[in-house]
């Protein structure tokens, strides 16, 4: 579905992303780890079509069409979903409105009718009922006075909505208790499909008991340095990110 | 990467005002130049009774006592005065009797602003005067709506044919002697609607007038009056569109509302004079006044604008809350782009008991443009328990344009309640990015995200014009987020 080579990319003259490869097929779940600053959320952005990200080098094919030329919109409408570590607010504009109109856009790409309010409606119940949100939030504007686990749950609601081949989660984890993070982590559990894939950009070993991954892979200093199972998320747990780096050096020498 | 966004940007549609055609035809004009003969001149045209000579001689006599006003924010050229035909009037063969009669050019000229003059096409069932120029052309529904005892005419028409209403209201709530524009306009005003409204009546259908300027290097100054009787209900819309040309052009009306016992006037204008091209040349230079007084207890006036043309906008839509329990609201969008400039608001005068105010201010300024809102709520001595809500919002697209508040607050009761709030936004890169995200290209985002910013003042007008008014919101605002 998703194949990454040899991708560089770098913002304001500064390299961040220095050869990713990747491969991801359907029915997968891909899970990201690595310290702060090596390039996972870049690597989200990048491949959401962020503009202030210069990709330098490589290439990306999903679903068999170049990603990087692609618009954000584009992508989007392909059927690529990025939950932001990071949701913006957009005062006046409800939720429900606002995934409407990204609904129907897609449809329009597709060659589909739009749906119409009942249709719409009756979709938007189920979905709600997956991260336990109710009609009060999605009237209100889209995110505006959210909490921070209501913002990742509305994410994980418009991705339920959207239907999307490849869905990456920027961190999703950050800023969740625990009781919002089995509801996002079981709303993303009942959306897996084999059709359908995930890349989890994540921190923290944790998320990973709950969206349990196919393979696991280190980002450090801008390239995969590891990859493995989920028992590799847990030796990371153990060990800290120290122990690769240490291996690293070893290897080199 | 960032030129190639600019560059799309500047690809996008650079919105043609698509009302910037001109009409083809024969117009009668008076010479360039004001004078006390030019006011007998227009007074003649029209076939004045000598009380209406009279009532446009005084003010002229007036005008030339004023100066013109400079304190509002905005800048434009010098106008010079006698550079302007005051009068101009399209040709037409025979005075119409029915709506055949039209010159079809005329008629082709509202097909294409989507103005249907057909009484046949019932689609919208809504009441229009069409008014090209200086001239009325012609009004629909005349004859349904005088069943019910409802006048629905030109000025022109109502001088001649009720001069006892027009002489009691006309210059009753903006005399001559307002300010600089109102005397330019008493003396000069060529033409506008008249509406009456009888005791206990609900007008049956919306009415409307639909202004269009033709003729180049004219003035028009449309005089409007709506007088609602007691426990009457009227809402009335204002359209308004005008050819490209590279001069500007003066547009000062007068509208006056009068609102008795328990009545109820909603006045909604969309108003879309050309706004000067890119460069900030040409463009229609609105100085409006508009005023209406709740005259009786319990009666309601509400003024909803969506402003996105014209060069240089300079308008208070106000009301004097004089009968108690009175109620006075005004819903505002202003729209300035390219080099547009807007100096508008509202001024609600509570001087009953237990009169009520609200005021919704949302101004939108993108490209190198001003836009400033002032407003002033007063409260008379023995204006007690009143209550005023005011609420300005002003959203900046890009980084060289203005929106600037001037709030004048004066209350001399203290028994009133005056809340006022304000806030100042821009769309930022990270909202258009997240809807891009999500499937939804930029200029849909930008779209979604200003009607959500305006959905209050939008929500208030009629439904027929509402969906218009949100596509031209859009396209006022093309290509101006990057």
């Amino acid at each position: 579905m998703l194949k990454i080579e040899n991708l560089q990319a770098r913002i304001e003259e500064k390299e961040i992303l220095k050869g990713i490869n990747l491969e991801i097929k359907p029915g997968e779940i891909h899970a990201i780890m690595g310290p702060n600053g090596s390039g996972k959320s870049t690597l989200a952005s990048v491949l959401a079509g962020r503009e202030d990200y210069e990709v330098t080098g490589g290439s990306v094919d999903f679903l068999g069409k170049d990603l990087l030329e692609m618009s954000p919109e584009d992508r989007a409408k392909e059927g690529l979903f990025l939950a932001f570590q990071y949701p913006v607010e957009i005062p006046g504009v409800s939720t429900t409105n606002f995934i409407k109109t990204a609904v129907n856009e897609k449809r329009k790409y597709l060659g589909q009718e739009p749906l119409d309010a009942a249709q719409f409606l009756k979709t938007m119940k189920e979905k709600m009922k997956l991260v336990e949100i109710d009609q009060s939030l999605l009237s209100r504007s889209l995110n505006e006075g959210f909490s921070g686990g209501e913002k990742k749950r509305n994410e994980i609601f418009q991705m339920a909505m959207l239907e999307p081949k490849l869905a990456i989660l920027d961190e999703t984890d950050s800023g969740l208790d625990i009781d919002a993070l089995r509801i996002v982590a079981n709303g993303v559990n009942q959306l897996r499909s084999k059709d359908n894939a995930f890349l989890v950009v994540t921190h923290y070993q944790r998320l990973l008991d709950y969206i349990v991954p196919d393979f696991v892979h280190v980002l450090y200093k801008g390239k995969i340095v590891r990859s493995g199972t989920k028992e590799l998320a847990l030796e990371l747990e153990e060990k800290g990110y120290d122990f690769i780096k240490a291996e690293l050096e070893k290897e080199t020498v | 990467m960032q030129e190639e966004n600019d560059d799309f940007l500047e690809q996008i549609t650079s919105s043609e005002y698509k009302y910037g055609f001109v009409t083809d035809i024969e117009a009668d004009e008076a010479p360039k130049g004001l004078s006390e003969d030019i006011v007998r001149f227009i007074s003649a045209k029209k076939n004045e009774p000598e009380w209406m000579l009279e009532y446009r001689l005084k003010a002229y006599r007036q005008w030339l006592t004023m100066e013109e006003p400079t304190w509002p924010n905005v800048q434009y050229p010098a106008i010079n005065f006698q550079d302007v035909i005051y009068y101009s009037a399209p040709k037409q063969k025979v005075a119409p009797n029915s709506l055949d009669e039209i010159d079809p050019e005329l008629r082709k000229t509202f097909e294409k602003l989507g103005i249907s003059l057909d009484e046949q096409k019932r689609i919208s069932g809504v009441a229009v005067d069409a008014v090209i120029d200086s001239v009325s052309v012609a009004t629909t529904f005349k004859e349904e709506l005088s069943k019910v005892g409802v006048i629905f005419c030109s000025m022109s028409e109502a001088i001649q044919e009720h001069p006892e209403l027009i002489k009691k209201y006309l210059g009753s709530v903006v005399p001559a002697t307002d300010n600089f524009f109102s005397a330019l306009n008493a003396a000069v005003f060529s033409d506008g609607s008249f509406c009456y409204i009888p005791k206990g009546v609900r007008c049956p259908m919306e009415l409307s007038t639909y202004f269009r300027i033709n003729a180049a290097n004219t003035g028009q100054f449309e005089r409007t009056l709506i007088v609602a009787e007691e426990g009457s209900y009227v809402s009335y819309l204002e359209g308004c569109t005008a050819p490209m040309r590279d001069e500007n052009q003066l547009h000062a009306a007068v509208v006056e509302i009068v609102a008795m016992e328990k009545a109820e006037v909603k006045y909604s204008t969309v108003q879309n004079w050309y706004p000067g091209d890119k460069e900030g040349k040409g463009g229609i230079y609105n100085f409006v006044t508009k005023r209406g007084i709740c005259a009786g207890d319990h009666s309601k006036i509400s003024w909803t604008q969506v402003e996105t043309g014209s060069s240089v906008t300079w308008k208070y839509p106000s009301v004097i809350l004089k009968g108690d329990h009175s109620i006075g609201e005004f819903y505002s969008v202003a729209v300035t782009n390219n080099f547009q400039q807007a100096d508008t608001g509202t001024k609600m005068v509570h001087i009953g008991k237990n009169t009520r105010s609200r005021i919704v201010s949302k101004g939108i300024s993108a490209g190198k443009s001003q836009n400033s809102y002032r407003g002033l709520v007063s409260v008379a001595k023995n204006a007690s328990n009143s209550r005023n809500f005011s609420q300005c919002d002003s959203l900046l697209l890009g980084d060289k344009c203005g929106a600037h508040t001037f709030p004048y607050i004066e209350v001399k009761n203290n028994t009133a309640i005056v809340e006022h709030e304000a806030t100042t936004s821009k769309i930022g890169e990270d909202q258009i990015f997240y809807c891009n995200q999500r499937g939804i290209d930029t200029e849909t985002a930008v779209a979604l995200i200003i009607n959500g910013f305006a959905k209050e003042v939008m929500n208030q007008l009629p439904m027929e014009f509402a969906v218009e008014a949100q596509k031209l919101l859009a396209i006022s605002l093309e290509g101006s987020v990057g």
